[in-house]
């Protein structure tokens, strides 16, 4: 395998790292409002993605980072050309990330609530918009050959797009609600396991017609191999669905990162050894070699990222680990 | 196309100083509460507890604006930049993803563990975890400005298949520019979280809070302010002798002066004529900047006007002579903020010993207000660190008209910049209330509130 491909992959693995943590931590947000009503049942939900959300969101921070170090062109091109989308993408993150900070430092309705709904707008938006995102490097947007992006904003938007990002936020939303019912209690958990089958079920729906669609507008699916990591994904969520009446949640939730796992790999796969598809034509497409860094870049990022990706993932399962229990309202102390 | 990256330009001196105005409090204050809480644990007093939870609240605040604009840091280099980025992607993508890699995921995760693990974790590994937070601060700060030195003085690259790309990675970290930036930029972030401690114990003995806390914490903010604010000026100094020899363009445009000078006076006050090339009206000290270049009263300072010729005959036609006027009075703005600092916690020292401090309430007042001395400072360092750059966004390898997005349009560049300059200003207005509001409130009482606040009460 040359170190091309391996930075694909790697790629790949930190933004499943990011769909499969970050993806609770979002449900949660967008569930926040609607599955907590009391202020201190809030904070319940709050604090139960309290000590995570910001190392969920570093992989993407360091998918951002690896993809300007490994593949500069494609960091260039999707950055200047998914322009707006970014831009919503970056507010939405400015806003959640000192919403976490800022809601229970003043008391008042408005303030508080104000913060919640941020918190959950926010998320949505960026559910949605990173499932937008990502269905477009697969489907092709208009770049020229000197790899620059001459598309607009609207150029983003298609029924394909839309309903890859439909799809991750139901997702998402289903993710955060199993993972609520293993994290809190009261009423809380109660309102989450109450939505798992709806939501389950509506996964089903979304996942199924996402496959349809990606078969009918991309040629991921020439690739075997993404097929199969698709297909597979989709009797995962049935079989998610069973769980979930089965009442076996630590087993759903993990699960759900299998199936976004395979997921993100059908689109990969699909993609490969392509970055980005040009609409225009398709040898204008970024491709994992004339959008990479140089062999001497590419080797020492191999090294570094080989050696620390394992470490992060120990210390951030710890931290999983030592927060491992359900939030309960005694110990709500920041 | 020159306003597509005059707005380019502002959006990112915009967002570059908003994200460093709450930077150094964070590695400043990072490091401070992994010293108050080494002492809890050293001595199980609680006080040392009450501080770390002070403080730390502080911190919080402080900390998530930090984060947040530090995003759009690493994503516009793409949006606006992205000439630049393919150019030297190779290169500049490297310590941005080491950054991440190493520095971000310690920093979020421990921080984590520290935040709510007070009653989850062992002693030691709760003060481990702010360890490992502070040092991931300073890491952090040492990527970043292992990719900014490249941008001043690119070392370790080879001109390859039309960009630059890595040759020598030991080279990149090795670059003795980031070794003149590196020191003088943590020492300035200590003093950040120094003033900072120091202001805000000030306010609570004004307000005749003598607690325990209160004094230790004065004591510390003294302590670290004196030392921090006298190394600053010292590596600053090394940092402006170095750039006269390794980048003599920027220094000249510190220091207004067209003409080469030997013994070259230093310009205290300038009305500066760019168009003319001179400066209409000036005072200045004879021989001081020949002296503050090469710490003796001669000695050649070269001008604005010579290095402009010798750049021509390097780099081809072109100005080469960066905004003269910004880069000297943010340099001026930066040494004066800096000279004041030291002159406050020298006094601060003094009264301290002479035990007159607490009695002395304009001097208390005056603490507060030195909170800001820091932050001027370190706006206008950067400024002028990247003011002083122009025409090159690399210096020697691109130029800033090269450098940007081709394809996007004028209007998606003013409303990012809107966007962002927008929410960064109520966020930092938010920002700056609650800080205010916590950093007047005493510890205990906020105790009392967390426990009326479990009680819980009906919100919609």
């Amino acid at each position: 395998m040359d170190l091309n491909t391996l930075w694909f992959i790697l790629i790949s693995v930190l933004f499943i790292g990011f769909f499969f943590l970050e993806g609770f931590d979002f449900g949660v947000g967008i569930l926040l409002p609607f599955i907590a009503k009391q202020d201190n049942e809030r904070r319940m939900v709050i604090n139960s993605i309290g000590p995570f959300w910001d190392g969920n969101e570093v992989w993407l921070i360091t998918a951002g980072g690896a993809i300007f170090a490994a593949f500069p062109n494609l960091y260039a091109t999707m950055f200047s050309g998914f322009y707006l989308a970014l831009l919503l993408i970056l507010a939405a993150l400015i806003l959640r990330g000192v919403a976490f900070e800022f809601r229970s430092k003043r008391e008042g309705t408005f303030w508080r609530t104000g913060w919640d709904y941020i918190i959950f707008g926010s998320s949505l938006i960026l559910a949605v918009l990173w499932g937008v995102a990502l269905a477009n490097l697969l489907k092709g947007v208009p770049i020229d050959k000197t790899m620059n992006y001459v598309g607009g904003f609207f150029d983003l938007i298609s029924l394909y797009t839309l309903a890859a990002g439909l799809a991750v936020l139901i997702l998402f939303i289903f993710h955060g609600a199993v993972f609520l019912s293993l994290k809190t209690e009261g009423k809380v958990r109660e309102k989450a396991e109450s939505l798992l089958k709806l939501l389950g079920l509506c996964g089903i729906f979304a996942s199924v017609s996402l496959f349809i669609l990606t078969a009918l507008t991309t040629d991921a699916f020439l690739n075997k191999l993404s097929l199969a990591a698709a297909f597979l994904s989709m009797l995962l969520l049935v079989l998610n669905w069973y769980l979930v009446i089965r009442k076996e949640l630590k087993k759903v939730i993990f699960i759900n990162g299998l199936i976004i796992a395979l997921g993100i790999s059908a689109l990969f796969i699909g993609l490969y050894p392509r970055l980005m598809v040009s609409s225009i034509r398709s040898d204008y497409s970024l491709t994992i070699y004339n959008a990479a860094s140089s062999h001497k870049t590419l080797s020492l990022m191999s090294k570094l990222a080989l050696t620390f990706v394992p470490i992060v993932l120990l210390y951030q399962g710890w931290t999983y680990y030592i927060f491992r229990k359900r939030v309960t309202f005694k110990e709500l102390e920041y | 196309m020159n306003d597509i990256i005059t707005l380019a330009r502002w959006q990112f001196a915009i967002t570059t100083v908003y994200h460093f105005f709450f930077v150094p409090l964070t590695i400043g204050l990072a490091f401070l509460l992994a010293v108050i809480e080494s002492f809890y644990v050293k001595t199980k007093n609680e006080k040392y507890k009450t501080m770390a939870k002070f403080w730390g609240s502080l911190f919080l605040i402080n900390f998530a604006m930090g984060v947040v604009t530090g995003l759009v840091q690493e994503f516009q280099f793409g949006m606006n930049w992205s000439n630049y980025s393919r150019y030297v992607g190779d290169i500049f993508g490297v310590p941005l993803a080491i950054e991440a890699l190493l520095a971000f995921f310690l920093e979020s995760t421990f921080l984590g563990i520290w935040v709510f693990g007070w009653e989850k974790v062992s002693k030691k590994i709760h003060l481990a975890s702010i360890w490992i937070v502070s040092i991931s601060t300073i890491l952090s700060a040492f990527w970043i400005l292992v990719a900014n030195s490249f941008m001043h003085e690119p070392k370790g690259y080879v001109i390859n298949n039309g960009r630059a790309e890595l040759n020598n990675f030991s080279e990149l970290i090795k670059n003795s520019h980031l070794w003149v930036q590196f020191p003088h930029t943590i020492a300035a972030a200590l003093a950040t979280g120094g003033f900072f401690i120091l202001g805000v114990s000030a306010y609570h003995l004004m307000r005749k809070n003598n607690e325990e806390w209160v004094t230790t914490s004065l004591k510390l903010g003294v302590i670290v302010s004196i030392i921090a604010s006298i190394s600053v000026a010292f590596l600053g100094d090394i940092q402006g002798k170095y750039l006269v020899k390794q980048l003599p363009m920027k220094m000249a445009a510190a220091e207004a002066i067209w003409d080469s000078k030997d013994p070259a006076p230093l310009g205290v006050i300038a009305i500066i004529d760019e168009k003319n090339q001179r400066n209409s009206f000036e005072i200045s000290i004879p021989k001081l900047l020949s002296f503050m270049s090469y710490s003796k009263f001669t000695g050649k300072v070269e001008g604005l006007k010579d290095i402009q010729k010798d750049y021509e005959e390097m780099y081809g036609p072109g100005n080469y002579i960066p905004p003269v006027t910004i880069s000297f009075y943010t340099f001026r703005l930066m040494v004066g903020a800096g000279i004041l600092m030291i002159l406050l916690s020298i006094l601060a020292l003094y009264y301290l010993l002479k035990n007159k401090i607490f009695e002395k309430k304009r001097f208390l007042k005056l603490l507060v207000v030195g909170i800001m001395l820091p932050y001027i400072a370190n706006s206008t360092g950067w400024i002028l660190t990247e003011v002083s750059r122009t025409p090159w966004i690399v210096f020697g390898l691109l130029k800033l008209d090269k450098a940007i997005s081709p394809t996007v349009s004028k209007a998606y560049v003013l409303s990012s910049l809107l966007v962002f300059a927008f929410l960064y200003t109520v966020l930092m207005l938010i920002d700056l209330g609650l800080m205010i509001k916590f950093a007047k409130k005493s510890p205990d009482l906020r105790d009392k509130k967390l426990v009326k606040e479990e009680e819980g009460s009906l919100w919609i």
